[in-house]
């Protein structure tokens, strides 16, 4: 690939007192992917996430996001960088609209630019139809859409998105990956999300990264890994028995 | 500079809808206005008979008339108004999980906590500044006496006592809202933190200083600098108490005729008698100077109790779970 590297980390590293959280993680990411980032639970996902966005600092290695040290130039990465924590939260007793208008706010973003844009965004994420009520009485699946929304109105270059269809159902976990999926492809937005939910990375994905106990096992397209692992023959195959197989090597 | 100010409004807009600031305020212009009526109704009685009163207007504030008078009230709610407006400001954020989206916005971490302690501020300010221009109003409509140019910047001084005063509490509150996760726990340690200063640090201080330099009447009689000694030792340790730090200031520059060495002399009936009738009030010039060092310390605590809760929110972690 000759496109642009948009995230890449040389050998980094986290570590809490005794226990090694990421374990020199080596990875590049270009522009316009869909990265999807597996691994079991506690296994770094989270982590690997904050230290790209200089929200925790790195025990040893360099990251890069958008060509600044989120270390060094955390502002800079945050400028470009849009973050949907997992179970993202908001200000309950105000609406939608009011919810992205003080997050433009805090972007420096001036009111005239910010209200079409947050019309538009409410469009997108299919919330326009009642921008009065508050945030409060929103189902889960409409706060997670919202959270899409409030990572969108800054522009971002690229998007992290920690479990973004944990807990919705079918129908709305398939309008989030919908929505992921044309980030991508229509507005060039690199997305990098983990994610334990196999079948739905499989849909999305560009390329996969596993990480179990810190280290990043196997990254590389899904095709790649599935021959890699399951032998050239197979043509059917799913995520799941791909992660299962590097899980129980990693076990024994 | 754009962090700090937005969440310095949404932060003002925030307070001023919220239900506990309705409350708080609706009692504490309750009590003004049932104070500021009790005192100036019951002046009129007091100013009887007394050839050239002087002060009158700042009497609406410190006399007590039949219950307590208002720097008094204020005095002791004011620690509960700081409290109340911060014993949540950074563990609510927490739980709602808008913390992690917070950081994760293009601005410095300590704007968030800044411009919460400045819309605090700001709220105090308002807060204090409207019962003062209340009760002004209602004591120029009640005994008729319009505030010399001395008053008025007595009671200006006041009002910046005050606030940092209360701003002290606010500050203890925001500490408490990092250090604590839940929101209960820590209101419940911000008040016991108050009790403390409030009520404890002024009783240890009489028990340290009969400790550390007994004094006994018939001693003091003939060595009058062991009372001397003992007297200083406890007013040290008693500023270290907020509150006794704010009530000496506000009634040295509220009240120009306060004995301030009533306490330490021992005065015979007509000594007495002679003091209040031959007094003069002491000029502003002095009554600053006397409040000067109450006012630095009081600025001082409140800025080291905020720098630790500065630092404390800058060095945390910001896991979501």
């Amino acid at each position: 690939m000759n496109e642009q590297t948009v995230i890449e980390t040389q050998e980094l590293t986290k570590v809490y007192g005794e226990q090694i959280a990421v374990n020199s993680l080596n990875l590049q990411i270009p522009q316009g992917e869909v990265f999807g980032f597996l691994g079991p639970n506690g296994a770094g996902k989270t982590t690997t996430l904050l230290m790209l966005l200089g929200l925790s600092e790195p025990t040893s290695g360099k990251a890069w996001v958008g060509g600044f040290d989120p270390t060094r130039e955390p502002l800079k990465v945050k400028r470009i960088v849009g973050y949907l924590p997992e179970n993202v939260g908001f200000y309950d007793d105000l609406n939608a609209m009011e919810n992205l208008q003080y997050i433009s706010r805090l972007n420096g973003i001036s009111e005239d630019v910010a209200r079409p844009k947050i019309e538009e965004l409410l469009k997108v994420v299919d919330l326009q139809a009642d921008p009065k009520k508050s945030v409060g009485a929103y189902s889960r699946g409409m706060r997670q859409r919202l959270g899409i929304a409030e990572v969108l109105i800054k522009n971002p270059q690229v998007v992290f998105l920690d479990e973004p269809t944990l807990g919705l159902d079918p129908d709305g976990s398939n309008q989030m990956l919908e929505l992921i999926r044309s980030l991508s492809k229509d507005k060039k937005i690199t997305v990098f999300f983990s994610s334990h939910l196999l079948d739905q990375v499989q849909k999305i994905s560009h390329r996969v990264g596993i990480m179990i106990k810190g280290s990043l096992v196997a990254v590389g397209r899904i095709e790649d890994l599935a021959k890699e692992k399951l032998g050239v023959g197979q043509k059917s195959y799913t995520m799941e028995e791909i992660y299962m197989k590097y899980f129980k090597e990693e076990q024994s | 500079m754009t962090g700090i100010i937005t969440i310095y409004r949404k932060e003002l807009a925030d307070h001023f809808s919220s239900t506990r600031f309705i409350l708080l305020f609706t009692m504490i212009m309750m009590v003004s206005l049932v104070t500021a009526y009790m005192v100036g109704t019951g002046l009129r009685d007091e100013l009887q008979g007394v050839a050239k009163p002087t002060f009158v207007f700042l009497m609406l504030f410190t006399s007590s008339g039949k219950l307590f008078s208002l720097i008094q009230f204020i005095a002791f709610f004011g620690p509960l108004m700081g409290i109340v407006l911060g014993f949540d400001a950074i563990n609510r954020e927490r739980n709602a999980r808008t913390l992690s989206k917070l950081v994760s916005q293009p601005i410095y971490r300590d704007s968030i906590i800044n411009g919460k302690f400045l819309a605090g501020a700001m709220t105090i300010t308002i807060l204090l500044l409207s019962i003062l221009l209340l009760i002004s109003g209602l004591g120029l409509r009640l005994i008729g006496v319009v505030p010399g140019p001395e008053e008025v910047w007595r009671l200006l001084i006041y009002l910046l006592i005050s606030i940092f005063y209360i701003c002290f509490w606010l500050g203890i509150s925001i500490l408490f809202s990092v250090v604590f996760r839940s929101m209960a726990t820590s209101a419940l340690a911000a008040i016991a933190f108050w009790i403390f200063f409030s009520f404890f640090v002024s009783m240890g201080a009489s028990l340290v200083a009969d400790a550390v330099s007994p004094v006994d009447m018939k001693t003091a009689e003939s060595h009058p600098e062991l009372l001397i000694q003992h007297e200083q030792t406890r007013k040290i340790l008693s500023l270290f108490s907020p509150m006794t730090l704010y009530s000496e200031a506000t009634t040295t520059i509220l009240d120009p005729l306060r004995k301030t060495t009533q306490s330490l002399l021992l005065m015979g009936p007509m000594e007495r008698l002679s003091i209040s009738r031959f007094q003069s009030p002491l000029p502003l010039t002095q009554s600053i100077y006397i409040v000067f060092p109450h006012l630095i310390s009081l600025i001082a605590i409140t800025m080291v109790f905020f720098a630790v809760a500065y630092i404390a929110f800058m060095r945390q972690e910001v896991r979501s779970t």
